[in-house]
């Protein structure tokens, strides 16, 4: 996957850096960069449930930071463990709006390999910004 | 490693960097440590420590104790007082997981009574409190009861029967920051939180069952006092906090301050993280009353886990717990922020004392102590990792600097991924029960990420504490069996 974790900041908790050809594909590396700390191989999370995620922001960034915490919220509230099935970011003059679609399952220890909770995405170095490739993002998660 | 060139050494263990190192910065900052433990610090505490000492209103240092590493916002170990009157308030200050803390209990049980009983003992705990990443209580809260229990901490355990009145009188603000108003609070943060209560969470939270050797009571008169009484005895500490609640009121806070902080309040900041209103603002005000539910729902956490701890030792060792004499010693906050007053250049002033990673520490004679510890001062708490062993210590008067704040851990020197490729879960476990520590964790890679080899080391920063006057050690209490999330 497009993302990587990064050892030297932040000791205590974890940081990545995910990338994307495009915003959908960099939020969508964000959003398994921040699942994949809290179980391994999610890969072998099935789809059997989905979920439809609407979102607003004036910001790029931000959009990212409600949609990443909107997992976290999911996976509290609802135990649910999500991966992005489809995605559309539209840019207008007002602001962003984020239309998602969720799929997964409900958590379960006996079996999912549980990781680390996540408790909150934090501001401190969050960037969402344009690369060679397209976008890069960082974000350091609360554990 | 980076410690600016600008840091000068004030004493053996205090350093400070001038205003003059960054622009913006009100204050100097303050840094508490042995040459060794400065050595290691990372940094990202020399940048955080910096940032925080630009926030309005702050009042003679930004201060980061020994056990001080890079967080988010402020460091973990950070330590920053407001003027009230003219002070900010910053989620980013107190952090996520708001009144994360530890409690410490005693029994009259001592290590020849447990060691036989061992494994039963700790399979029992790591079944009855859940942990791990979306784990669930027992406790069937709705809630309308969830949101009268946030404005009532450890007083709503008594009220159902899950805490002793003592429990209350030996828990810091007495189980219940006083002003919580769950009004305050978004349905977001109750849907997370409010199926939690009982659950101790991941990373590292933890429950351990320790042993104090009589080698390791460094003050006996004061360890009498805190209830230690016995060679080899048995005592159980927990670490953990406010769950998902208290982690979507930190989010949901730090969102809303970024909207107002420099549009209507002219308020600038070096890292969002540190995003700030002032205290006397409608914004800054609300996210005080939110946090203190927050607060309480972690005191909640903490006193039903206790009740749980106090079945499973009633069950294996079919005693009553009153008969087993598993009572409190103290429960300390560490994320958090509170209204205090302290003399500052001979002046008494009331501040919003921030404390991030770190414990207060009151002396002896402090109003808020409980009248049973009016002589020895408050009891201070400090977990070490699960391989090495950890302090109780007491508050000491020469703490008045740092506004009676000590440090809360060991501190981490390495990241958890790092962690995890150095160890392997499962042959951690076994040495680690050769070493007569039997550990049980919901996860391997959970466990690898909290070798004792992550830390620093646990001696260095309570010396340091001591040599600082922050607080002076008692027993040191070692690991016998851990639980992990």
């Amino acid at each position: 996957m497009p993302y990587r974790y990064l050892d030297e900041i932040a000791t205590a908790d974890v940081a990545f850096e995910a990338t994307g050809g495009n915003l959908e594909e960099v939020f969508t590396a964000a959003a398994e960069a921040t699942l994949n700390v809290m179980v391994d191989e999610p890969e072998r999370i099935e789809r059997v449930m989905r979920v439809a995620v609407k979102l607003e922001n004036t910001d790029r960034d931000m959009l990212l930071y409600d949609f990443l915490n909107e997992l976290v919220y999911l996976k509290d509230a609802r135990k649910l463990l999500l991966r992005v099935e489809n995605m559309e970011i539209k840019e207008g003059a007002e602001g962003l709006s984020l239309v998602a679609e969720l799929s997964g399952e409900e958590l379960d220890p006996a079996k999912h390999p549980l990781g680390a909770d996540v408790k909150a995405v934090t501001l401190h170095m969050f960037s969402l910004e344009r690369a060679d490739s397209g976008w890069k993002a960082t974000a350091v998660l609360d554990i | 490693m980076a410690a600016p060139l600008s840091m000068k050494r004030i004493s053996e263990t205090v350093w400070e960097i001038p205003r003059g190192y960054k622009p913006g910065m009100l204050v100097p900052a303050r840094i508490y440590a042995t040459e060794k433990l400065i050595g290691e610090m990372d940094e990202g505490v020399f940048n955080q420590v910096t940032n925080v000492a630009c926030l309005p209103g702050i009042v003679k240092y930004a201060f980061c104790m020994p056990d001080g590493h890079w967080g988010y916002g402020f460091p973990i170990g950070g330590v920053a007082a407001m003027d009230i009157n003219e002070g900010v308030i910053s989620p980013g200050g107190i952090g996520f997981d708001i009144n994360c803390g530890m409690r410490l209990a005693v029994t009259d049980l001592t290590l020849e009574e447990v060691r036989p009983r061992l494994k039963e003992l700790v399979d029992a705990l790591f079944y009855r409190i859940p942990s791990g990443v979306g784990s669930t209580g027992f406790l069937r809260l709705d809630r309308k009861e969830f949101r009268e229990a946030l404005e009532e901490g450890s007083r709503w355990c008594l009220r159902k029967g899950y805490a002793w009145p003592e429990d209350i009188e030996l828990t810091e603000e007495r189980g219940c920051f006083e002003g919580a108003d769950a009004s305050k609070v978004s349905e977001k943060a109750i849907d997370r939180g409010f199926d939690q209560v009982g659950t101790l969470g991941s990373g590292n939270h933890y429950c351990e069952i320790q042993v104090a050797k009589p080698e390791n009571v460094i003050d006996e008169e004061m360890a009498r006092a805190f209830g230690f009484t016995l060679p080899d005895q048995i005592a159980i500490m927990f670490h953990c906090g406010s769950r998902g609640f208290g982690h979507q009121v930190a989010t949901d806070y730090l969102q809303s301050f970024l909207r107002v902080m420099e549009p209507k309040y002219g308020i600038k900041v070096l890292d969002r993280e540190l995003a700030s209103a002032p205290f006397n603002s409608r914004e800054g005000q609300d996210y005080f009353k939110a946090m203190k539910c927050a607060a309480n729902m972690a005191f909640l956490n903490r006193q039903v886990i206790l009740h749980r701890i106090r079945e499973v030792f009633s069950t294996v060792f079919r005693r009553a717990p009153e008969d087993l004499g598993i009572r409190m010693v103290y429960d300390v906050t560490h994320n958090t922020a509170k209204v205090e007053r302290h003399v500052v250049d001979g002046r008494e002033m009331e501040l919003l004392v921030h404390r991030k990673g770190a414990t207060r520490a009151f002396p002896p004679g402090m109003k808020g102590l409980p009248e049973r510890y009016m002589q020895t001062g408050q009891p201070v708490i400090i977990g070490g990792s699960m391989e090495t062993g950890s302090y109780l210590l007491a508050g000491l008067a020469t703490g008045k600097d740092a506004f009676y704040t000590t440090a809360h851990g060991s501190g981490r020197t390495m990241s958890r991924h790092h962690a995890k490729r150095m160890y392997r879960g499962s042959k951690l476990q076994h040495e680690m029960e050769e070493r007569g520590i039997y550990v049980r964790s919901v996860t391997w890679g959970g466990l690898a990420e909290e070798a004792g080899a992550a830390y620093k080391k646990i001696d260095e920063v309570v010396g340091a504490t001591e040599s600082a006057g922050l607080s002076k050690r008692v027993v040191r209490l070692i690991p016998i069996g851990n639980i992990k999330g």
